[in-house]
């Protein structure tokens, strides 16, 4: 079984991976994509169940924070249920999403906010060295660059200074780690094509 | 053909160094991240607290499979180490495709181990659709279920900052790396180490996963130079009028 599940998702991948270079694989690589896509959405569905089982699993046993659980568990079946009979583009359902979880998820951005603010005053605390005083100096440089203050710009510090950071300096250092991350995607996606990292069929 | 080249010729390096490692043990370079990451792994066992393994909301349908695949390894490893624990760890994922993965792959280390009785469904967890979605299911898992360390390998975005935020109010350590370049300024500001750029794809190597994976940190080395000698060589060629 094992072996067989190994050949599957060998053969798998570098059909689809020849797809991008050789023409004559292209149908097939369309193909499998597309089982590919059902199968996510399919997968939704099961992560879904994970969810209500992870969460009714809290209510049964009372434990921590299971009153949230339980409003959880709640507002997932009856939105479940309720897009199932309304259909997801009915307008109740538009109002669902556009006056609960979109201002919910609007209300995390503003979290995150005083959260990174917070994270950048106690940076120092947490990790005293001389990158962490890169980082911070650099930070405020492009904040008072780019903020409106209300004695007016700092000269040069707008129109030098934070171009010069973002153009020059942090456009470099982005390009060299996305090319690093580039690569190491290319070596993780060899190891899985090789069948040396397995992350399918219990191996 | 130039990326057809450099996939053909990584594989052949990859399959070449492997088989060499295999033979030769590998030394590396200590990374402060990863060798917390290796404390916290034993002191969770010792004292009967949880690791989180959070994977982020990386799709295995696009280009950030890759980071995805590289939690995933780690998890393995971890999961094997971890599985005779009094509480055993949780892993997090923000995509349905992942979060079946991450069940298969804890079930694979407990299986590694010889336990495979002890493994509970529930460890493995979608805990949201959305980044945001996915970051508040899994910062209730840091606060409520005695988790010592949450690590964070996978894809992040700045949502990272809620986790790293939720971890911090518990004393819960954290260590993290994303493929995504604002999710590793956020990971830098708030975890005690943060993995930036490919050390993220380092982990595996670092817990002992095999060849395979040390093997792929010379690649890309190799690769690295080979694309910092085509960078200064285009540039040389076009000063010198050549291209």
């Amino acid at each position: 079984m094992r072996i067989f599940t190994a050949v599957i998702a060998i053969a798998a991948g570098i059909l689809v991976l020849g797809g991008y270079f050789f023409p004559a694989l292209a149908d097939i690589q369309t193909l499998l994509l597309n089982w590919a896509i059902i199968l996510a959405g399919m997968a939704a569905l099961v992560g879904i169940f994970n969810l209500i089982s992870v969460h009714t699993d809290k209510v049964r046993r009372r434990e921590k924070g299971s009153t949230y659980s339980a409003i959880l568990v709640i507002a997932l079946v009856a939105t479940f249920v309720f897009g199932l009979i309304l259909r997801p583009d009915h307008s109740a359902m538009a109002i669902l999403m556009s006056g609960i979880i979109i201002p919910v998820e609007a209300a995390l951005m503003g979290l995150l906010t005083v959260s990174l603010i917070y994270a950048a005053i106690r940076l120092l605390r947490r990790r005293a060295d001389v990158m962490s005083i890169v980082f911070l100096i650099t930070a405020a440089l492009l904040i008072l660059g780019s903020a409106t203050l209300p004695f007016g710009n700092i000269p040069l510090l707008g129109t030098l200074v934070r171009p010069w950071i973002t153009q020059v300096l942090a456009l470099g250092g982005a390009r060299g780690i996305l090319i690093g991350v580039a690569l190491g995607t290319l070596t993780t996606g060899l190891r899985v094509l090789f069948g040396a990292d397995r992350p399918y069929g219990g191996n | 053909m130039i990326e057809l080249i450099i996939i053909v010729v990584s594989a052949v390096l990859l399959f070449a160094i492997t088989l060499w490692k295999r033979r030769s043990p590998t030394t590396l370079r200590e990374i402060p991240a990863l060798t917390r990451l290796l404390h916290t792994l034993g002191l969770s066992i010792e004292d009967g607290t949880r690791l989180h393994i959070s994977l982020g909301s990386g799709s295995l349908l696009d280009a950030r499979g890759g980071s995805a695949f590289a939690g995933l390894a780690m998890l393995r490893h971890i999961a094997e180490r971890t599985s005779v624990s009094d509480e055993p760890s949780v892993a997090s994922a923000g995509d349905p495709a992942l979060g079946l993965l991450t069940q298969d792959t804890l079930q694979a280390g407990y299986k590694a181990a010889g336990v495979n009785e002890l493994y509970v469904p529930t460890t493995g967890r979608v805990t949201g659709l959305s980044p945001f979605g996915y970051a508040a299911g899994a910062m209730y898992i840091s606060k409520n279920e005695n988790v010592s360390a949450n690590i964070m390998i996978g894809h992040f975005g700045p949502e990272a900052a809620l986790l790293t935020e939720a971890s911090d109010r518990e004393n819960v350590v954290s260590i993290g790396a994303s493929d995504e370049l604002s999710g590793q300024a956020v990971l830098f500001a708030n975890t005690n180490d943060a993995l930036v750029g490919e050390e993220l794809f380092a982990t595996g190597a670092y817990l002992g996963a095999g060849p395979s994976h040390t093997a792929s940190l010379t690649v890309q080395d190799i690769m690295r130079w080979l694309v910092i000698s085509a960078l200064l060589g285009g540039a040389a060629a076009k000063f010198f009028g050549v291209i």
